[in-house]
């Protein structure tokens, strides 16, 4: 099946919000916080600045309340009294002309009296740098199975590491954009680049005072996300309405790179502690395991980042006694945000290192390591959920070794590496998992709904609010419905995107869209055939015909099949213990990195990839293999180039020339394969994907460095990304 | 944005003169970078070479190879004349950019532009280039290695155009150009050296480790004077004496102090037999 919106992107036609031409549109702009803490006293326009050309807006001009709608609501939409982080915005500016607002947005300054700032999440804060709760602390969350404590006290090894991991930027093709205008009705509309209209449509709401019938969000075509487009539209939702309402114009806001860099989410960064007691075969007894993350300056969604990466912490492997300790910390830096994989990437990177930091301190191979601790059907992970799938792990990572040549390149690469003067190559593996779809309850709290409308020409009509960010989404609901109903691709419309025709089917994010939302599409199908008295099975031209029929019987009507999520039978969990079913089912992956470091650069090169994994049905092959490809390619440039710069808690590299990520020519052939165990409750069987793939590079690639350079280690590479001065570092002191 | 479009070399120089101030611009790649946010540069008068034709050429003669202050990398890459008489300027044209600079970005303007990280310069440097510059009144041709006076300082005044570049075509012995970055294209190269050596006449020219693209003095002597090496640490004084590389966004200055020595020694140690090779060791070669 071809690719829905395939041409218009190969052909440049595709519109996206800044190819919008919009009639009398103005421009807006915010002027930012030079100081990561402080209260503000004055704001100054400078005098010979001719400012009557422009709207301006500040705190004083929100209709509703000052606050982004989100998990604490802690966060102003503009900073008022105080700033909490360099790149706050404070005062927002509209203007015909774009260039006019970049020369009037430094004719602004900001008398500030700087407080002690918290520029270190890893570091207990100073009285003076308490600024949430008594002790910064956003979240705290804890998993426990077992008895930890007695399980140390026998244990005949106790093996500790410390893992970290840095900040990551989406960058995403299309930066971050948005309109808004109001009609003559005092209707809000908000059109732009996001992944979770409805959250954008909540933000509105809050912060504009206005109730769902006066806001309308539309997504328009979104040049990616990686969820840098889950919370942080709904800021500049907010900025781009408030010039609107201000102005009583359309204005348009536009992040060119720079900005985009310095003023909007990224990965949190985190640190983990590992303490493992193992028996002398390496067998897990016990885990004890602490995990910190970074969650800058508010608290947005870093509680539930922190969930789902203690809840993954203990890796895909059986122990009878775990305690997982997690806390998110405040930092006066710009939140850390969503970003694919969620708290599980840090998570696995500090698992899969410690995993092999056992099997090298106990002398056992790393991947014997791994088969004697998988886990087997049966047996439960750290949650205490019980795992019976029918999935052979052992036999997956079995197939991936074999596809990667394990076996042989050990040999290869220590001759190798006996001979030549300065290349030295390695193999690493990791095995990971991934919860599909919102964590525990969330999926029966979100209580999705999705349309499916019969046409009256035959067609039918998808209306979701899941969005198309470059994953596929368009493709994979038409694949859905078109195998539900036995209809040709032509005669399956997707609706656009627009919150005042489609219902509220969730967020874009949690490698939910295909299993979640896909099984929404399949059951409003059937519900469409139910409302036409069709069989449940009945499929192709009766179906077709019989919406035609429907609509000369009922003029002017709509025909609408509705599904709404119900959690499948069987899944138990408890938010207060952290017990239970964590999530309806997981991905599984192994995947093996082959490296070589040049001695004299101490450069690392991904000499070839290897992605095995098993996530339910493969609904599209090209899309599922596009995905774990460009997911190991971010997972590359986190692992081992791409750094965010932080001076005063604001990134100083944000340009694409400091923010290395990386080309084509630094990425390896990446060979993906999949093993399909059907899923019953993921459409068509489907499991999530999209966020697997992240978790498994960085841990396979560290772990292939440690082995290329086991002769030459001082330290090992347990912190990412391993750019050459930091493996410098590791390997020999530097020379003065 | 106030553009001048001559035709001819003539009327170029005759504009700068009566233009104080006017910015010459060839391929445009380091002009129009972050050009939305350079809000100063947008007031400013350009001088557009690109449609002179006089300048769009490189030839090669019996000695000499002239490149005009038009000609881009993969003009050089393009001509297998180069590849075979001049390598070295192919080889670091490779590592410019990606294509889409290749074809854009002139030789010329990677040495007006003066910045201390610039691959094309270190390359024309090794091999010997000389730099003609014209202005209205005439037109003078110094050596490249005395066109910097510090960062971002040249010998090119106002009203001066590069108007050609010239290497002469002696046939180095040993030539090898060497960019590390940060990743293997569209790279900013955080240390470089070209290596250029014909009888016992060594030229060692290095970016991105001192405010200038330049010559390294005390590495050449090391050489020239086939003092043993034993291994990359026998550079360090050199190379201490030659540069002072700073830590910056893109590296720290013990990483290029290392990395260079470990270059230098690796690329030379096949070729000069008063080299010993144990500097290659089990643990590590930096010892
Ligand atoms: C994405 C990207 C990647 C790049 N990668 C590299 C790289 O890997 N290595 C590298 O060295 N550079 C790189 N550059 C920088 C740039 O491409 C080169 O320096 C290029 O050679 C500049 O040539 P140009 O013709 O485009 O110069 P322009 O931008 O037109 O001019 C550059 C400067 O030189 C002056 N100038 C130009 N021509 C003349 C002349 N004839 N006489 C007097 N003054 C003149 C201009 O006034 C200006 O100050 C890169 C640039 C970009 C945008």
């Amino acid at each position: 099946m071809r690719r829905r919106e395939g041409l218009a992107k190969l052909t440049g036609s595709e519109k996206y919000i800044d190819d919008l031409s919009i009639p009398g549109c103005l421009w807006g702009m915010a002027a930012r916080s030079p100081v990561p803490r402080g209260i503000i006293r004055q704001i100054h326009f400078a005098k010979d600045f001719n400012w009557s050309e422009f709207v301006v807006v500040d705190h004083r001009d929100i209709p509703g309340t000052n606050e982004i709608f989100m998990i604490q609501n802690d966060q102003p939409v503009l900073a008022a009294d105080r700033v909490m982080h360099i790149h706050e915005p404070v005062v927002l500016l509209a203007h015909p002309d774009r260039q006019a607002c970049r020369h009037a947005i430094n004719q602004i300054s900001f008398d500030i009296d700087p407080l002690p700032a918290a520029l270190d999440y890893r570091k207990v804060p100073t009285t003076e740098q308490i600024q949430y709760a008594s002790d910064n602390v956003f979240a705290h969350l804890s998993v426990t199975k077992g008895d930890v404590e007695q399980a140390f006290k026998d244990a005949p090894h106790v093996i500790q590491g410390i893992y970290e991991t840095g900040a990551q930027e989406h960058v995403y093709l299309e930066n971050q954009g948005m309109a808004a205008w109001f009609d003559d009705q005092g209707v809000l509309t908000v059109q732009g680049s996001m992944q979770c209209p409805y959250y954008v449509v909540n933000a509105l709401k809050h912060a504009l005072k206005l109730d769902e019938s006066r806001v309308r969000v539309i997504q328009s075509p979104t040049g990616g996300g990686f969820g840098g487009k889950e919370d942080y539209p709904s800021n500049l939702a907010c900025y781009a309405a408030l010039l609107a309402l201000k102005a009583q114009q359309p204005v348009k806001i536009i992040y060119d790179r720079e900005e985009d860099l310095a003023a909007t989410t990224k990965r949190h960064p985190a640190r983990l502690k590992h303490r493992t007691a193992v028996d002398d075969q390496g067998r897990l007894i016990a885990q004890d395991i602490e995990m910190i993350i970074d969650g800058g300056a508010y608290v947005t969604l870093s509680p539930v980042v922190l969930s789902r990466g203690i809840i993954h912490a203990a890796g895909p492997y059986a122990c009878d006694h775990v305690r997982i300790e997690g806390k998110a910390m405040l930092s006066n830096s710009v939140p850390f945000g969503a970003f694919r994989g969620f708290g599980v990437p840090q998570a696995a990177f500090a698992m899969e290192r410690h995993m092999d930091h056992i099997a090298r301190t106990l002398g056992i191979d790393a991947v014997e390591m791994r088969r004697r601790n998988l886990i087997r059907d049966g047996q439960s992970l750290s949650t205490g959920q019980v795992i019976n799938d029918g999935t052979d792990r052992v036999a997956l990572m079995d197939l991936a070794l074999k596809e990667s040549g394990w076996a042989g390149h050990i040999k290869d690469h220590a001759a190798f590496n006996q001979t030549h003067p300065y290349l030295r190559k390695g193999m690493g593996l990791a095995c990971i998992y991934h919860g599909s779809g919102f964590t525990g309850s969330g999926e029966v709290h979100l209580a999705s709904k999705l349309h499916v409308a019969g046409l009256s020409d035959g067609r039918i009509e998808i209306r979701s609010a899941n969005t198309e960010i470059g994953q596929g989404m368009l493709t994979v609901f038409t694949r859905i419905a078109s195998h539900r109903l036995g209809l040709e691709p032509e005669q399956i419309v997707i609706a656009e995107a627009d919150t005042s025709r489609v219902p509220n089917s969730g967020p874009t994010v949690a490698s939910r869209t295909t299993m979640v939302a896909g099984k929404l599409v399949e059951n409003a199908c059937s519900d469409l055939l139910d409302q036409l008295g069709l069989p449940v099975h009945e499929t192709g031209q009766v179906v077709v015909d019989a919406i035609t029929a429907w609509h000369l019987d009922n003029p002017g009507q709509e025909l609408v099949g509705t599904a709404q999520y119900r959690q499948p039978p069987g899944i138990n969990w408890d938010d207060k213990t952290y017990k239970g079913d964590a999530y309806g089912t997981y991905g599984w992956a192994t995947y093996i990195a082959r490296v070589q470091v040049d001695l004299r650069t101490c450069t690392t090169t991904v000499l070839d990839f290897h992605a095995v994994q098993e996530i339910g049905t493969v609904i599209n092959n090209t899309l599922a293999t596009g995905q774990i490809q460009g997911g190991v390619v971010q997972g590359i440039g986190w692992a081992l180039m791409e750094e965010c710069c932080f001076r005063e808690g604001a990134m100083i590299n944000n340009q694409l020339t400091n923010y290395i990520i990386p080309t084509a020519s630094d990425v390896p052939g990446i060979s993906v394969s999949f093993l399909e165990n059907p899923y019953e409750h993921g459409a068509m069987g489907a499991k999530g994907l999209g966020e697997l793939p992240m978790d498994g590079p960085a841990p396979a690639i560290a772990n292939a460095v440690a082995d290329a350079l086991s002769q030459l280690l001082i330290d090992q590479p347990d912190t990412i990304p391993l750019t050459p001065e930091r493996i410098m570092s590791l390997t020999t002191p530097i020379h003065a | 944005m106030n553009i001048l479009s001559p035709s001819t070399i003539q009327q170029a120089t005759r504009l700068l003169n009566e233009h104080d101030g006017a910015i010459v611009m060839a391929g445009a790649t380091d002009l129009l970078v972050n050009w939305p946010s350079n809000l100063n540069a947008h007031e400013r008068t350009y001088l557009d070479i690109s449609s002179i034709s006089e300048l769009a050429f490189h030839s090669f003669s019996e000695n000499e190879l002239v490149l005009g202050a038009l000609c881009t990398y993969w003009d050089i890459i393009d001509d297998p004349c180069a590849m075979q008489h001049t390598k070295l300027l192919v080889d670091a044209a490779r590592t410019v950019g990606a294509v889409q600079i290749q074809t854009r970005g002139t030789w010329a303007g990677n040495i007006a532009n003066a910045s201390p990280a610039a691959d094309g310069v270190a390359a024309l440097m090794a091999l010997d280039a000389q730099v003609t510059l014209t202005s209205a009144t005439g037109s003078q041709t110094i050596p490249l290695d005395t066109f910097y006076l510090d960062y971002k300082k040249t010998r090119c005044s106002h009203d001066q155009l590069i108007t050609d570049i010239r290497v002469p075509l002696v046939r180095p012995e040993f030539a090898s150009f060497v960019k590390v970055g940060a990743r293997c294209a569209q790279a900013i190269t955080k240390v470089g050296v070209a290596i250029a050596q014909t009888d016992a006449n060594w030229r060692i020219v290095v970016n991105s480790m001192a405010p200038v693209v330049k010559r390294c003095a005390a590495i050449e002597h090391l050489l020239n004077s086939q003092t043993p090496v034993h291994s990359p640490r026998d550079f360090a004084q050199a190379i201490e004496a030659d540069l002072a590389p700073v830590d910056d966004i893109r590296s720290t200055a013990s990483y290029r102090k290392a990395v260079l020595a470990r270059v230098l020694y690796h690329e030379l140690a096949p070729c000069c037999p008063w080299f010993s090779k144990n500097g290659i060791s089990k643990n590590g070669i930096n010892q």
